[in-house]
């Protein structure tokens, strides 16, 4: 994919957002105009109408429709968010600028349609996405940021003030944070041959610190948990733009593998959008076998751990093999380990050892 | 303690007996009244008399042209008045009027303010059963309450009536038998006894197995028992008549409610008369929602006997049983709620259940009456209550589509790049139709609501002014004519009603006049209209 087609994408995903937007207001000033309470239909985003499609190797919605409308009193209210919330992004689209959920939720006090608390603002947002079609940061709006990453990588900014200025990723030895700038970037150039994600801030320092990305000629790209939507769209668009592979490492517990699945294939919650899953990454540890296998300190399995690795287990998500040995290797160990748990071999043990034989056994 | 009527005065000569002597006004005729033996009024004379030894000042007048004063005291060892002064003096006309009425005044020793709370209560409490009457009341620190009427209407006096036979006991029959003038026990039946006639006598006396000859005066003590005792059992007298009491009817209660109580809702019932043992009763009921309604946990209960509040042990009395008894839930009501409900009982012999004279005794003939009334006066309660919640529930429906409908247009518009704000008049429309109208004697038409595609229609009317009160209604205009769709209603100074259009019409409009002549308001008025 060259670098003109990218741009061309993002400017033309622009327009289609912005139009999507103005036809709406201009339904629901139809509507009203004509003695109808405005409406609006949207896919269903309940439980029943989330399929896992096996071609799209995410989730996505099936094919229920909801009408929200504000005729039914329950519905007037966040109807109105909704309509106010497009006004603003539409706002923030024209005039090229970014805001956070945060600043939604804030901002709304001004217009009088101040939501009850962040949740509600957010679920308004994915309303939002859901009749537009697209992700809320094509609408310019993003999570409070704590993401990053590090590497041989060469953006170009388009936000404005900085239109056509470069930076090769490695000028900040904390790694960049992954905003707004970030995100819209144009990806230009980079000398890396793959993209290693870490779960864990620790991890992530230290491979700066231990020039991983020199040694394995690697992105360094660090989630903080569960990784934020901005994060899973730069994965997918170095894996699909760049055609980098990538490598995910979580810690080795049901919650780390499930921290590395959102990255692949998306979460439930985000059935209704596309662009953010990466189904070509690949979850490379830390594995239940190599706690046996590298005999690293380890802790009992809780209770809430066991559960959630049966629900795992049935989930359609995990069902090929990896996931499924891993699972059962968990469950047959009862053990689990963080990241961090290399460091019993020493500080470098898990960039000299256990990297290199991981990434061979992963490579293609 | 000075206290001071306008009643029909007491002649002069009866002045000492009445407050000076107890158990003076034998009863053997009987009516509806307030006391029962004439103990009251002597009993706080004489308190004061043996707290302070100070006379009583009494000045009465029946409306001739003497108006009497007497210096009382009682000799309490032979029962007797003591005069210790008496003056007449002349009863000027004033407007071609006589004074009438009395006064008394006398001292005694009493801790008011520890019965500073019962005496208001006694008084509002009066005043609610007697709206007729002005009463004002100056207490011990010089502070004056006032309790004006709000009508000129008062129920008929109660009829003199004979007692009963069912009612009647040895003590009554003995001194019947004291002052009779029959020579026979036929007469004796037919002339001193409630519905008692020639047919009605001879059975009785075949019955008791009396000789009608006989004359009533030689009867003796034992023969005295078994006619009562037959009196009692004889089941074919006739039952008494209601005539002899005085109730106070609906519409008074009603007026005695709304002016002390101020209530947003009040229902008011009078039972059919009836009897026990004898003696006739009505009861009536009312029950009163909101304004200055105490709202306790629990229900306030107002008990009357013959128009005298009950003051004291509450909880023994057969009112609060039942109220207690009753599951309110079913009627709407929850707890905490201002609901107060009113229980008046009048009967020529009050069935207390103590001597103290402040509850009345479980009766089932009473207690039957005193709850079918409640529960008559609970179920308007509770039509009221869920047609309020109804139509608050459509004023919230209302302000919430009024308020983000707007915001929709607005930022729709704007998201829409239109210069222009759609119109949202078919889906909801607010219309004023009277904006600081000043009320005359006449009803003045608001501007008219076009209803027609609106399924939800509600009327705001709001009275601005402090002190008068107007008249409303709301009419309807369907095929041909307009209907009036509300009843006329008064609105009392700044207040203001919210009413829901059942009945769907074309056009609406209100009318609003002065409920008082030269007595105009300020009246602002809305119509919503929702098409859902």
């Amino acid at each position: 994919m060259s670098n003109k087609t990218v741009k061309r994408d993002a400017t033309e995903r622009r327009d289609v957002v912005v139009k999507n937007l103005e036809q709406l207001g201009r339904t629901f000033c139809e509507q009203i105009d004509s003695g109808v309470f405005p409406w609006v239909a949207m896919k269903s985003r309940s439980t029943d109408n989330i399929f896992y499609s096996p071609e799209l190797r995410q989730y996505v919605l099936g094919g229920k429709t909801i009408k929200r409308s504000s005729r039914i009193i329950r519905h007037v209210r966040p109807f109105t968010q909704m309509v106010w919330t497009a006004y603003f992004v539409d706002g923030l689209l024209k005039e090229r600028k970014t805001s956070t959920l945060r600043d939604v939720y804030y901002s709304a006090q001004a217009y009088d349609v101040s939501f009850k608390d962040q949740a509600e603002s957010d679920s308004i947002i994915v309303d939002l996405e859901t009749v537009i079609g697209y992700p809320r940061e094509g609408f310019n709006v993003f999570p409070e940021e704590r993401s990053a990453v590090f590497g041989d990588l060469t953006i170009e900014y388009t936000v404005p003030g900085y239109e056509g200025r470069r930076l090769n990723l490695t000028s900040h030895p904390d790694g960049m944070m992954i905003g707004p700038a970030l995100t819209n970037a144009r990806l230009v150039e980079t000398g890396a041959d793959k993209v290693i994600v870490i779960e864990k801030g620790a991890i992530f320092t230290r491979f700066i610190e231990e020039r991983v990305y020199e040694k394995f000629n690697a992105v360094l790209t660090y989630t903080a948990g569960q990784a934020p939507r901005s994060t899973r769209y730069l994965i997918r668009r170095l894996n699909q733009e760049l055609g980098l592979p990538v490598y995910v490492f979580s810690d080795g517990d049901p919650w780390g593998m499930h921290i590395a699945m959102v990255i692949i294939s998306g979460s439930a919650n985000a059935a209704h959008v596309r662009e953010l899953a990466t189904p070509d990454a690949k979850w490379s540890g830390v594995w239940a076998s190599d706690i046996l296998s590298y005999k690293l300190p380890s802790d009992k399995l809780t209770d809430r751990d066991t559960k959630r690795l049966q629900e795992l287990k049935r989930d359609p998500r995990y069902k090929d093999d990896l996931w499924q040995r891993e699972i059962e290797t968990f469950m047959k160990i009862k053990r689990k380990c963080e990241l961090e748990a290399f460091s019993r071999y020493g500080l470098t043990h898990i960039v000299d050892k256990y990297l290199p034989e991981r990434l061979e056994e992963m490579g293609d | 303690m000075r206290i001071m009527d306008n009643g029909s005065g007491i002649p002069a000569p009866q002045v000492p007996l009445a407050f000076g002597q107890f158990l003076f006004g034998s009863k053997y005729r009987l009516r509806q009244a307030r006391g029962t033996f004439g103990l009251g009024g002597t009993m706080a004379i004489l308190y004061g008399q043996i707290t302070t030894n100070k006379s009583v000042h009494v000045v009465s007048s029946t409306g001739i042209s003497k108006v009497y004063e007497y210096k009382l005291m009682i000799d309490i060892q032979r029962n007797r008045p003591v005069i210790l002064d008496r003056r007449v003096r002349i009863n000027k006309k004033t407007k071609k009027k006589r004074w009438h009425g009395t006064v008394v005044e006398f001292h005694l020793e009493g801790d008011y303010y520890r019965a500073m709370p019962k005496i208001l209560d006694y008084i509002k409490q009066t005043a609610i059963v007697n709206p007729y009457a002005n009463i004002t009341f100056v207490d011990p620190k010089g502070r004056l309450y006032k309790f004006n009427r709000t009508t000129e209407k008062m129920p008929p006096p109660p009829k003199e009536t004979l007692p009963h036979p069912h009612g009647v006991d040895v003590e009554t029959i003995q001194r019947i038998v004291r002052i009779t003038r029959s020579r026979n026990v036929l007469d004796f039946m037919k002339e001193h006894f409630h519905r008692v006639g020639d047919r009605g006598a001879q059975q009785f006396l075949k019955f008791a197995e009396i000789d009608e000859k006989i004359d009533p005066k030689r009867l003796r003590p034992n023969e005295i028992v078994k006619l009562v005792q037959a009196m009692k059992s004889f089941n074919d007298f006739l039952p008494p008549d209601a005539s002899c009491l005085s109730p106070l009817g609906e519409d008074l209660l009603r007026a005695g409610i709304l002016k002390e109580l101020e209530p947003q809702f009040v229902a008011v019932s009078q039972r059919k008369p009836s009897t026990y043992s004898g003696h006739p009763f009505i009861v009536e009921t009312a029950i009163a929602f909101g304004g200055k309604v105490p709202s306790r946990g629990d229900i306030a209960l107002y008990r009357f006997a013959n128009k005298i509040p009950l003051m004291y042990d509450e909880s023994g009395d057969v009112s609060w049983r039942i109220v207690r008894s009753i599951s309110w839930r079913r009627y709407g009501v929850i707890p905490g709620m201002p609901v107060a409900v009113l229980v008046h009982i009048c009967s020529t012999k009050i069935p207390y259940k103590t001597v103290g004279k402040e509850i009345i005794a479980d009766r089932p003939e009473v207690s039957r009456e005193i709850i079918n009334g409640i529960r008559e006066v609970a179920r308007q309660l509770k039509r009221y209550l869920s047609r309020r919640e109804h139509v608050e529930k459509q004023v919230r429906r209302l302000s919430i589509f009024s308020k983000y409908l707007t915001k929709i247009a607005e930022f729709s518009a704007k998201l829409g790049g239109l210069q222009t704000l759609p119109s949202m008049d078919r889906l909801y429309r607010r219309q004023m139709v009277f904006k600081d109208l000043i009320t005359s004697n006449q009803y003045v038409d608001s501007e008219t609501f076009d209803a027609e595609s609106y399924r939800t229609v509600l009327v705001y009317v709001k009275n601005k002014h402090e002190s008068n009160t107007v008249n409303v209604r709301v009419l309807g205009f369907t095929s041909s004519e307009w209907k009036e769709l509300k009843q006329e209603v008064n609105l009392g100074p700044s207040s203001e009603l919210y009413e829901m259009l059942r009945k769907r019409v074309k056009l609406v409009k209100i009318q609003v006049r002065s409920a008082m002549m030269d007595k105009p308001s300020v009246v602002d008025a809305f119509i919503d209209g929702l098409s859902e």
